[in-house]
């Protein structure tokens, strides 16, 4: 083949190599952008709306002022109420994973489970509480909610848990049972300390994701326009009220809606990015 | 630590309880508390790992326990019916299900490749300093509620599709033959395209991170090889990397397609909960997720509740699908990989 054909396919080759590049390039700042459009936009919206009324006031009829005081409280009660339920039996199912069965057939199953919980429908879980608290209870409530967000915690901390345990070192563990402690104290009383900062990461990790749920409340908390912690009533949730406001007519609601979204979006990054530092402090040390 | 650590556990328990008895009772004793706490501790924890399967066998039954008046009174016809009509209780799924499967199809068909394309740029081409930087703000995209993308799609993305990308796309793909019906209509901002846009938004996160992961695990002698042969580095992406990563890829990709079906709040606020089927991807229609999300709490009768319930368990089956397969894909190459 003479020179110039090689000359040419090799250019072409080049060519297309720089394309490509020039393409994932783009995509990247694709990507960012949106994020970059995602959090101004909420911060152009939300930020102005931002007040200590936003804090200390109830939500309000159309046309008048108010803040988002109850929905706020609502979320955190939920909230508590989820990781008390969902975090020890997200603990010990992962426990068992990685200390008893690590080789069982039966923890291969519960991962394979696991997993796809950790990614189902939400709004299917929404479904299920309200099949199962809803219906029978007869009225919507709070404790409908705080479960339904519980089923979310339960994958993430099963799976973060069983993940940390496995991270730590087997010499650990003989010397526990060198001395003598029993296997229950040798995994609550070196190996849970070992892995705590990972554990503490899968419980933030958790709260991150569900405060921001709104669909599995939509059905089971319902919402609640009063101030009230009475766990048999409904009870408000920030998600679902900016769902409602936002949707609303009123162009009151619709700001206060965007500064609720505004609360969350930085309460979840926070999270995020704390349970990142806790992650990579831990392993330095 | 702690000087108590160097002798038998049983002699500190004994130590701390202020013996008073004949010792070798008291140390019996003891060890049997031991021994009992340890058995019933790896009972709990096993218990709580059933309790896994538990949780997801209970919604299943739920889910179809709930949704038995619907499948008595509708039958098999109740997937390719396409009414919805609360008020004569007549019910169908063949809209929810075929808007949910557009708006996924419209998400997979953008966030494939431009997943594909971050990761290339993340492990083959970015500085390794600005590598983390990038990685942690794609996957922070993953961190935002779909409330949040809900609320930002409805009252800034969609009116700024209505005014540039919807009349652009009706004016030009929209008088084409063969496709032109899929871009026909008014612009109404929101609608299945719209949505499907958002959604691909939402599952790019997923794509990325997990094909990074892959990408980078692809062994280093294998891309010298490549490179020794003197190929240029997309091709050596093109031709090396995603062949020997394909499984894991695949696998990335079914996840975001389980997260794109199940995504509720999201396409509720711009999916427009129109129960028809259009030929154009511009109009509004609906999802299985929108229509439980827009009508469960107003379902008067049980046949309407019944019946939403049923769209649950129909969609809960196809996500369940999608993510065994996704989980198995992943479960190969993490196996290969090592």
């Amino acid at each position: 083949m003479p020179d110039q054909v090689f000359a040419t396919r090799y250019s072409a080759r080049r060519h297309r190599n720089i394309a490509a590049s020039a393409l994932a390039l783009a995509a990247t700042a694709f990507g960012l952008g949106w994020l970059v459009l995602i959090l101004g936009a909420l911060l152009w919206q939300g930020f102005s709306g931002l007040s200590v009324a936003v804090f200390t006031k109830m939500t309000p009829p159309p046309g008048s002022a108010g803040g988002l005081l109850n929905p706020i409280v609502g979320s955190l009660v939920l909230t508590v109420i989820a990781v008390v339920i969902g975090t020890p039996i997200g603990i010990l199912a992962g426990t068992y994973m990685a200390e008893y069965g690590r080789y069982d057939r039966l923890t291969s199953v519960v991962r394979f489970i696991n997993d796809i919980l950790l990614s189902a429908p939400s709004i299917v879980v929404g479904l299920f509480i309200y099949e199962i608290m809803v219906a029978p209870m007869g009225h919507f409530s709070g404790w409908a909610g705080g479960v339904a967000l519980s089923v979310l915690v339960i994958p993430v901390v099963v799976r973060t848990t069983e993940d940390m345990l496995a991270l730590v070192p087997n010499a650990l563990r003989e010397a526990a049972t060198s001395i003598g402690l029993p296997r229950s104290l040798s995994i609550t009383r070196i190996c849970y300390r070992a892995a705590r900062a990972g554990m503490v990461t899968g419980v933030l990790l958790a709260v991150a994701r569900i405060s921001g749920e709104t669909a599995p409340l939509l059905f089971t908390s319902l919402n609640n326009q009063f101030w009230s912690t009475d766990l048999n009533q409904p009870i408000s949730s920030l998600p679902v009220v900016i769902f409602q406001f936002a949707l609303s007519p009123y162009h009151d609601w619709q700001a206060l809606a965007w500064t609720g979204a505004l609360i969350i979006t930085l309460a979840v990054l926070a999270l995020s990015i704390g349970a990142r530092a806790l992650v990579s402090t831990g392993k330095q040390s | 630590m702690d000087p108590a650590g160097r002798r038998s556990v049983v002699d500190v328990a004994l130590h701390d309880q202020a013996v008073v008895m004949a010792e070798a009772a008291t140390r019996a004793k003891v060890l049997g508390r031991l021994r009992l706490g340890d058995a019933v501790f790896r009972h709990t924890t096993r218990a709580a790992a059933i309790g896994v399967l538990a949780l997801l066998s209970a919604v299943i039954v739920s889910l179809i326990a709930g949704s038995v008046p619907a499948v008595r009174t509708f039958g098999f016809g109740f997937l390719l019916s396409e009414s919805w009509n609360p008020v004569t209780d007549k019910f169908g799924a063949l809209p929810a299900i075929y808007g949910t499967i557009v708006t996924s199809f419209i998400a997979m068909l953008i966030a494939i490749p431009v997943g594909l394309m971050i990761a290339f740029f993340l492990t083959e081409l970015c500085p390794q300093w600005v590598r983390r930087p990038i990685g942690i703000a794609i996957e922070l995209l993953a961190g935002i509620p779909s409330i949040i993308y809900g609320i930002w799609g409805l009252f800034v993305f969609a009116p700024f599709l209505q005014e540039t990308l919807q009349p652009f796309l009706i004016n030009t793909l929209g008088n084409l033959p063969w496709i032109g019906s899929l871009f026909a209509g008014p612009p109404y901002g929101i609608g299945m395209l719209t949505s499907g846009l958002i959604l691909a938004i939402m599952v790019l996160p997923f794509i990325t991170s997990i094909s990074r992961d892959v990408f980078e695990a692809v062994p280093s002698v294998l891309k010298e090889a490549a490179y020794g042969l003197g190929c240029t580095t997309w091709e050596v992406v093109r031709n090396v990397v995603l062949p020997y990563t394909r499984v894991g890829v695949i696998g990335g990709v079914m996840l975001a397609l389980g997260r794109a079906l199940g995504e509720t709040m999201a396409v509720t606020f711009v999916i427009g909960n129109a129960h028809r089927i259009s030929a154009s991807i511009l109009a509004p229609g609906t999802t299985i997720s929108a229509t439980i999300a827009n009508e469960f709490t107003e379902a008067v009768g049980d046949l309407y509740t019944s019946a939403l319930i049923e769209l649950g368990l129909i969609l809960f089956v196809i996500t369940f699908i999608v993510l065994a397969i996704a989980r198995y894909l992943l479960l190969r190459i993490e196996r290969r990989i090592g």
